[in-house]
């Protein structure tokens, strides 16, 4: 039975799920159960039947519609996991929001597990916004873990913009990315840990197709006694371009470890990782106090624009 | 009376091996509002030392600084900001996100200023360059002309240029006399350029010739420029010197 989204799960809705537009399909999933849906001619949402989760279903040559399947919880001691599968249909021109918002007040865990997998098929666009947030004033953790997997077919192009800025205990985060011919990728994480909480982020991208290209941006800002683990890989079996660049800044008693791998399988694959982790940068410090701004409000200043 | 007032300003730093060096050596100097003070001198001579001194950005270790007759020899780099000290740096800070519109906004503060007019004024289209973050996608000569704006977009009672000439083309380097021309006619701006081009030079009221950490000379320009041509600059006595007059000769 469909229960009703309270005031908590509302307010983390505007924090994790705002696009700028009203979706024309949706599905809101609170606290283990899904609690509120909409379909449109164009995209259509089922449960899974054999596990939790929803088929998002868009068919060929859908433009412009934005489908948003935020996910919140209100409680502690909920561990959900769910497996969605997202079909865009060849030719389409769509926005996915996802994510998930959680709301602990209480001192047991709450943990969501969110497995997404994504077909894009032949020239099919889409731009996919992940946000992920925790809060809540007791004291057991939040805990988030997404699987993404996403695979390109030809002359398919994606937009992954993911974001986990705030409140986030302990994510274990895996995205695989696949790209058959001209496919073309531009991924965008950003994540930022306080205290004592952990992030590790794997992102293993393969380029089988010919003139296929990626482009993998990881922006990340450790405080306090966080740590952070990146784990970036690319793999060119083709023809093809791909870039990595991993950048950090550590603060106070941070630990930020970041592992590449470029593996090339083919003479004409152009790969690159960059990686760099470092505390702000004096000269910029300086620079903000010179026109008046205090130290403190310069590191926030630096900081909301680097992961901007 | 002067705007800026340095006595027997020293600067110390620690050394390699923890012994102290004076980087400045009893600086008394005078700036007045509305004029331009070029300082120049050789390569590691404490020019750019006397800039970030009064900055706060290296504070003194002796003497004292005062703006309007107030001593602000212990205020900090956001204090002098606030009082009206700006600081044009040598070599630009990049900043990854940090982008051209909010550094502006930021440096405007209060101001009324224009954004969009200020990077007009330096050579920039507002359209192209504000949403663009500065970063290594900026040329040396960008990342000057930002630089540059920034201090522009502030009411400033000094501002001070570090080398601004550094790693610019010819064109912006036109500009860049025109920037201080029009900043030394449309406002009472004291501005002080450290500097070692002859054309930076000429347009200003006094010379400062800061060597061995102490002010070697300080004059009007022609008589300066009259001896920087005769290559007689190892000859100038270590002396300070009224305001336009040419002393240690």
């Amino acid at each position: 039975m469909a229960n009703e989204i309270n005031k908590e799960g509302r307010s983390l809705l505007e924090i994790i799920a705002e696009t700028g537009k009203i979706p024309e399909a949706m599905n809101i999933r609170m606290n283990g159960h899904s609690c509120e849906r909409r379909v449109s001619p164009n995209i259509d949402i089922k449960n899974k039947e054999n596990k939790p989760g929803i088929d998002v279903i868009v068919k060929p040559n859908t433009i412009g519609e934005v489908v948003s399947i935020p996910v919140v919880i209100t409680a502690g001691n909920i561990n959900d996991k769910v497996y969605n599968t997202i079909d865009i249909g060849a030719g389409s021109d769509v926005t996915v929001s996802a994510g998930c918002g959680i709301h602990n007040d209480s001192d047991d865990c709450s943990r969501h597990d969110g497995i997404h997998d994504f077909i894009i098929r032949e020239n099919a666009k889409v731009k996919y916004i992940e946000n992920h947030y925790g809060e809540g004033n007791g004291s057991g953790d939040n805990v988030l873990n997404p699987e993404t997997r996403i695979e390109l077919m030809e002359n398919a192009i994606a937009e992954l913009d993911m974001t986990q800025i705030e409140g986030v205990d302990s994510t274990i985060r895996f995205t695989k990315i696949i790209l058959h011919d001209n496919a073309k990728i531009v991924v965008t994480e950003r994540l930022m840990t306080s205290g004592n909480q952990r992030a590790d982020s794997t992102i293993e991208v393969i380029i089988d197709g010919e003139n296929a290209s990626a482009q993998i941006i990881s922006r990340s800002v450790a405080k306090g006694n966080s740590v952070q683990n990146f784990f970036m890989s690319l793999t060119g079996n083709a023809k093809c371009k791909g870039h990595i660049q991993c950048d950090s800044i550590i603060m106070d008693n941070a630990k930020v470890a970041s592992t590449p791998k470029i593996y090339a399988a083919n003479t004409d694959a152009e790969l690159i990782h960059e990686a760099t982790i470092g505390r702000i940068a004096s000269d910029q410090l300086t620079k903000l106090m010179t026109i008046g701004i205090t130290e403190e409000e310069a590191e926030d200043i630096i900081i909301k624009g680097f992961l901007d | 009376m002067n705007l800026l007032e340095m006595k027997n300003v020293g600067v110390d730093i620690k050394d390699d091996v923890n012994n102290n060096k004076e980087i400045l050596k009893d600086v008394s100097l005078e700036f007045e509002a509305g004029k331009i003070y070029v300082i120049t001198g050789p390569n590691g001579g404490g020019k750019s030392t006397l800039a970030k001194c009064i900055m706060g950005i290296m504070p003194q270790n002796t003497g004292k600084i005062y703006l309007d007759g107030e001593d602000i020899s212990d205020l900090s780099i956001v204090e002098r900001s606030k009082k009206g000290i700006g600081y044009a740096f040598q070599t630009p800070a990049k900043f990854k996100g940090l982008k051209v519109g909010n550094l502006l906004k930021l440096a405007k503060g209060d101001s009324e200023n224009s954004i969009e007019q200020t990077l007009r004024n330096v050579g920039l289209n507002p359209e192209e360059y504000l949403n663009r973050s500065i970063d290594n996608s900026f040329s040396g000569g960008e990342l000057k002309r930002i630089e540059l704006a920034s201090i522009l977009i502030q009411d400033l009672k000094l501002a001070l240029f570090d080398e601004p000439e550094a790693g610019i083309d010819l064109w912006s380097f036109k500009l860049l006399i025109k920037t201080f021309k029009r900043l030394n006619r449309f406002t009472d701006t004291c501005i002080v350029i450290i500097s070692h081009q002859e054309r930076i030079m000429e347009m200003a009221n006094e010379i400062v010739v800061i060597d061995k950490g102490e002010v070697a000379q300080k004059t009007v320009k022609n008589k300066l420029l009259s001896i920087l041509n005769s290559n007689d600059l190892d000859n100038c006595e270590l002396t300070c010197c009224e305001r336009g007059e040419l002393c240690g000769e």
